[in-house]
């Protein structure tokens, strides 16, 4: 296996509504910056990859347009997957591995304020038995939550403590959406929106993107003096349909943490894509964090913030900023697709 | 299998999805100005090269483009093809012709039609110049121009003007 790390990471505020700019204006000062904060130029990146999804926007191929913000003169070696950019980064680790590249640039990024994201979500579910229902990804996520609740593995109190630790981290993260001094109590005493969740134990719609740049030991400790290292990546898929897996574990979490030897060492630090607060429960759990020695979603995690298709390789980042910093040795950083925690990436990184 | 049902080819699934659009402060300013019948370009601080339509990007370089340059409404026709199909609800009847134009002044081509000549007459080269619509029916769309129209002059080599072009963007090249 060839030693890969991550050398920079650049995400940009997260906001509602990034207003004027397309996706390219967007992704264009994130990647300059996270090229000029190692000092490379894009001649030193050799594959590029991303992540997006077409229907936020509602324009197909809209992905391609991105190329613009690249300097693909002359052409580069480039891919995209249609999915969290936490993929491309997988992708972009296997041509590493595969001795294709030395050098890999990832991005993600998303434009959610242009639809209404839980609407657009109900596309993934089956296109002949689920989706002509229109199950949204709120009403899907709350068939989750209230599974979790009456199986008595967690109670509306433990979630009320995810969303207040989330705001709480968040205020020391400047790219923060949503943030603040709550009480779990204060919590409490909203009404459900849609039962048994709250407004605050769902993500918020945002628009952003983020950028990260991959290389190979040497490389690295060029650009950067402490890089990053991938020590571990594995993910894992459920089955498709809802009704054929318990909504109460995730096994894909708990493979995928296994393989990627997420509890081979002390994790100091975690950050986990839980679009819904008990998800974050349900993750937990199936890694095997303890929350006594891991800090866990010290970002504020995606309740903070929820850039829908860069939100996992966030997560990567904000582990991977922490050990370039020196503020951590070694984390673990999950990432996840499709509804109700369908699909599930751990990478395990380590200074 | 005479008991076989016939395969299901449709059904009605009732979702429909609305989106709002944002085209990017370039692509906007663009529109605007072509609603006062103005092409507005924008030069590459890198390249020197000047994008029109704008995209806000450079694309060889990926750098933000920010400075305006108003252009001409005459070019060069690099490329064409005559099309045979017609266009629906448009008044160019087959077989017209739609070309890579570079404008005057600029660096990158656009497609847009030309027409108001004999077809065989288009070559690579040829001069045009674009024939707007009424003023009172502008709008923020490529469609105020009507069509480009081949110019009383002789036709260039591209070759020459590419490299005619190179050479005067240099004064604005930072590498």
């Amino acid at each position: 296996m060839r030693e890969v790390a991550i050398i920079s990471y650049v995400q940009t505020p997260m906001r509602r509504d990034a207003g004027a700019n397309n996706d390219v204006e967007m992704l264009m000062p994130t990647l300059q910056e996270a090229l000029s904060n190692v000092g490379m130029t894009h001649k030193d990146i050799d594959f590029t990859c991303s992540g997006s999804c077409d229907y936020l926007g509602g324009a197909a191929f809209a992905f391609v347009s991105a190329v613009d913000a690249l300097g693909a003169v002359p052409a580069i070696a480039e891919s995209h997957v249609e999915m969290d950019a936490a993929w491309a980064l997988y992708e972009a680790w296997l041509k590493i591995q595969c001795g294709k590249a030395d050098t890999a640039l990832v991005y993600g990024f998303g434009k959610s304020s242009h639809a209404n994201l839980p609407n657009v979500l109900s596309l993934q579910m089956d296109p002949y038995s689920v989706q002509p229902l229109w199950p949204d990804s709120i009403s899907m996520a709350a068939l989750q939550a209230r599974a979790l609740l009456e199986s008595g593995k967690c109670s509306e109190r433990d979630m009320a403590e995810v969303v207040a630790n989330s705001r709480r981290n968040a205020k020391s993260n400047p790219k923060a959406q949503l943030k603040g001094d709550f009480t779990v109590d204060q919590l409490l005493r909203e009404p459900t929106f849609v039962s048994p969740l709250r407004k605050h134990d769902c993500c918020p719609i945002t628009d952003g993107a983020s950028v990260m740049i991959l290389a190979v030991r040497e490389k690295a400790e060029k650009f950067c003096k402490r890089p990053a290292f991938i020590t571990g990546i594995d993910h894992r898929i459920d089955a498709h349909g809802l009704g054929l897996r318990d909504l109460t574990v995730s096994e894909s979490t708990r493979i995928a943490g296994e393989k990627a030897g997420a509890n081979k060492g002390p994790i100091d630090v975690a950050e986990l894509y839980a679009p819904f607060s008990h998800q974050e429960l349900i993750l937990r759990d199936a890694l095997g964090l303890d929350a006594t020695k891991t800090k866990i979603n010290p970002s504020g995690g995606a309740l903070a913030g929820h850039v829908f298709m860069a939100c996992g390789l966030d997560r990567i980042g904000a582990v991977a900023t922490r050990i370039i910093n020196g503020e951590a040795n070694r984390g673990v950083a999950h990432a996840t697709s499709g509804p109700c925690l369908q699909q599930n990436l751990v990478a395990v990184l380590e200074g | 299998m005479s008991d076989e049902k016939p395969m299901v080819e449709g059904f009605e699934a009732p979702i429909s999805l609305h989106y709002t659009f944002a085209a990017g402060h370039a692509i906007s300013k663009f529109l605007h100005s072509i609603k006062e019948g103005k092409i507005v370009g924008q030069r590459s601080p890198k390249t020197g090269k000047v994008i029109v339509p704008p995209r806000g990007s450079c694309p060889e370089t990926g750098v933000p483009t920010t400075e305006e340059v108003t252009l001409p409404d005459t070019g060069t026709v690099i490329t064409f093809t005559v099309i045979h199909i017609p266009i629906p609800n448009n008044p160019i009847k087959p077989p017209f012709i739609v070309a890579n134009i570079c404008l005057d002044e600029s660096d990158q081509t656009f497609i847009h039609l030309v027409s108001d000549c004999k077809n065989e007459e288009v070559q690579i080269g040829t001069r045009v110049k674009a024939v707007w619509k009424d003023p009172a029916e502008w709008d923020y769309s490529m469609d105020n121009i009507k069509y480009f129209k081949p110019l009383d002059e002789a036709p260039v080599d591209i070759e020459k003007l590419k490299a005619e072009r190179l050479k005067a963007v240099e004064k604005y090249r930072h590498a």
